[in-house]
């Protein structure tokens, strides 16, 4: 009751209060709780047990303990850990600084062709990755290409990018970027269409060249969006998983060299790893919760920053 | 200052260069080139046969064989898992719509602190990546009874859906003009006769808005079903791809026909409604 205003009180059925209105938000609160934000809080707790859901056992932080102490787990998470920040700045770099060029060029009104060209760039990202990786892996095949490769003067082209662990995760990064660039594209499109015209205007009278136009005008103006593509960026990258998956396998091959912190969490977590197929939840928790933890620290600092106005 | 000191005429004909924008269009040329390449690679090949798709991998076939598509399309798992795909998607997107819309609505007429504190508990949804409860979520629906049913699919998706649904409708509703629900009050109307009547019909665009922006990572997901799903019958589309991926793998040319009809929903859809795409998918993070 205390929550309407004192003026709308005198009418009580045209102004009604919580208990009305929760009867409309109910169902997708509880939907929201039950499939999202109770898994998610109740994966931290599970970090801290051993066993499956028919037999648990508290074991304090020994999950931890087992993830960071050393041996076999230690490797594989530190080598997922690293290989995924890697995936996380060739996807800053490459799909990211893409997406702003072509958001510059597009969002210029005398471009002729801007509609075709935007939808010819967002095309990949309305497929699976699962597809376009399938087919990807199938491209890059050196068996594949080698007649029409070195037919075209392009035999340097010719070599297992996927089979190499020194290009592997690389190849399934630019993979991933070529996939994924046409939604930072298209926000930065919308974002700078937010930039007064007359502004730009002033500016290139004044002598600013588009480095300048860009730097000073646009870029201030859509920091919001540039703040919301990185977290997305961060976000999605730290749970990628489809790529690795279709392009070269979910246990990371070669070695392990393109092994993510989503396909390890899968193996350990969902599908179990040999010898054992049994999937060890605890570690698998202690995992997710690790992750958790560092994307909070990521995205809210990030946001803070970037999201001030408002 | 600088082109002060051309003469006028100079000035005039580099602006029109400029408006050419050559360098634009030789950048996004290529770009359009690479991103279309694969796509024609999966057209081409997919009309070849198992041999001939190593001639000439590039080009068109020197003789287009389409046994690669009715061997898929008489496959009766393939017609399966688009079934299973298609009710698992559209009852999601329905469910995120109707549960969106009357949260929405209420909202957006309801002030208080409660209400702003349960709006942004919903809508931090948009950031949280739900694959981290995983292990949670596969007990949860192991429990309820759903593993192996495209019924695991359903709610986890939903949930995933109602953060946006929530942003965008929320803002669109604050949007409508308070006379119409005044209006109808005035006349007798409860809210939910309101809701109805004037809402919704009101609502349908930033739905449609809502809908397209669910509805590429609900049809594209292979985790969930990866997880969830392990019965034939119950396999969606992407899940099935994979299995077929396994099965044809020394026939490329029938794994293309797969992986190309297992696209062509989502292509058609885009390539007729590519504005209403794009748009959809900025609605999370740019206002308007």
């Amino acid at each position: 009751m205390l929550l309407i205003p004192k003026k709308r009180r005198s009418i009580p059925a045209l102004y009604p209060g919580a208990p009305y209105w929760l009867r409309y938000i109910l169902p997708a609160l509880l939907v929201y709780l039950l499939f999202m934000a109770w898994p998610l809080l109740d994966s931290v707790r599970l970090s801290f047990y051993t066993g499956n859901a028919a037999n648990r056992s508290f074991t304090g932080f020994s999950n931890y303990v087992r993830l960071f102490a050393g041996g076999e787990v230690t490797d594989r998470y530190w080598g997922a850990f690293g290989q995924t920040w890697y995936f996380f700045a060739i996807h800053m770099l490459v799909q990211n600084v893409l997406g702003l060029l072509f958001a510059a060029m597009l969002s210029n009104a005398t471009l002729r062709g801007r509609q075709v060209y935007q939808t010819i760039i967002f095309l990949p990202t309305t497929l699976a990755i699962l597809v376009t990786g399938y087919l990807w892996k199938l491209i890059l095949n050196p068996l594949w290409t080698r007649d029409v490769l070195t037919g075209a003067g392009l035999g340097a082209l010719v070599y297992p990018w996927l089979g190499e662990a020194s290009t592997a995760l690389t190849a399934v990064s630019l993979v991933s970027c070529w996939q994924w660039v046409g939604i930072p594209t298209v926000m930065f499109v919308a974002a700078m269409g937010n930039v007064p015209g007359d502004l730009l205007e002033a500016a290139s009278i004044e002598g600013a060249n588009t480095w300048h136009q860009f730097r000073h005008i646009k870029l201030p103006i859509i920091m919001p969006v540039v703040g919301i593509v990185t977290i997305l960026t961060f976000v999605n990258n730290f749970n990628a998983f489809d790529a690795v998956f279709a392009m070269t396998g979910p246990n990371g091959p070669p070695n392990y060299k393109t092994d993510l912190i989503g396909t390890l969490f899968y193996r350990v977590g969902m599908a179990g790893q040999h010898p054992v197929a049994i999937p060890d939840t605890g570690l698998g928790a202690a995992i997710a919760t690790v992750t958790f933890f560092m994307l909070c620290c990521g995205v809210i600092p990030t946001l803070k920053r970037t999201q001030t106005k408002e | 200052m600088k082109d002060s000191m051309y003469p006028k005429e100079k000035r005039r004909s580099s602006l029109r260069m400029q408006n050419l924008h050559l360098p634009s269009h030789i950048l996004l040329i290529i770009w359009s080139f690479i991103a279309l390449f694969p796509i024609w690679i999966l057209f081409v090949n997919s009309f070849k046969t198992r041999f001939t798709i190593y001639d000439n991998p590039f080009w068109l076939p020197a003789k287009w064989n389409v046994g690669n598509y009715t061997a898929v399309l008489g496959n009766n798992d393939f017609l399966g898992y688009f079934k299973n795909s298609f009710m698992a998607v559209s009852s999601s997107i329905v469910l995120v719509l109707l549960l969106g819309s009357l949260a929405a609505y209420a909202l957006a007429h309801w002030r208080g602190r409660a209400s702003t504190a349960i709006y942004f508990t919903l809508i931090a949804g948009m950031m949280l990546p739900i694959r981290i409860a995983s292990i949670r979520l596969l007990e949860l629906v192991k429990a309820m009874g759903l593993l192996n049913t495209i019924g695991s699919l359903i709610p986890v998706y939903t949930a995933m859906g109602i953060p946006i649904a929530i942003f965008v409708l929320t803002e669109f509703v604050r949007q409508v003009p308070g006379e119409l629900t005044e209006a109808g009050l005035i006349d007798g109307a409860g809210r939910f006769h309101i809701f109805i009547r004037i809402m919704l019909p009101l609502l349908r665009p930033a739905m449609a808005t809502v809908a397209i922006y669910n509805l590429i990572p609900f049809w594209n997901d292979l985790w969930f079903p990866l997880i969830f799903i392990n019965k034939e019958n119950a396999k969606t589309l992407l899940l099935g791809v994979t299995r077929l991926f396994g099965q044809y793998q020394t026939d490329w040319s029938k794994v293309l026909a797969v992986l190309a009809l297992s696209a062509l929903p989502v292509i058609t859809l885009y390539v007729l409604l590519s504005k209403q795409f794009i748009k959809g998918m900025t609605a999370g993070a740019v206002k308007g």
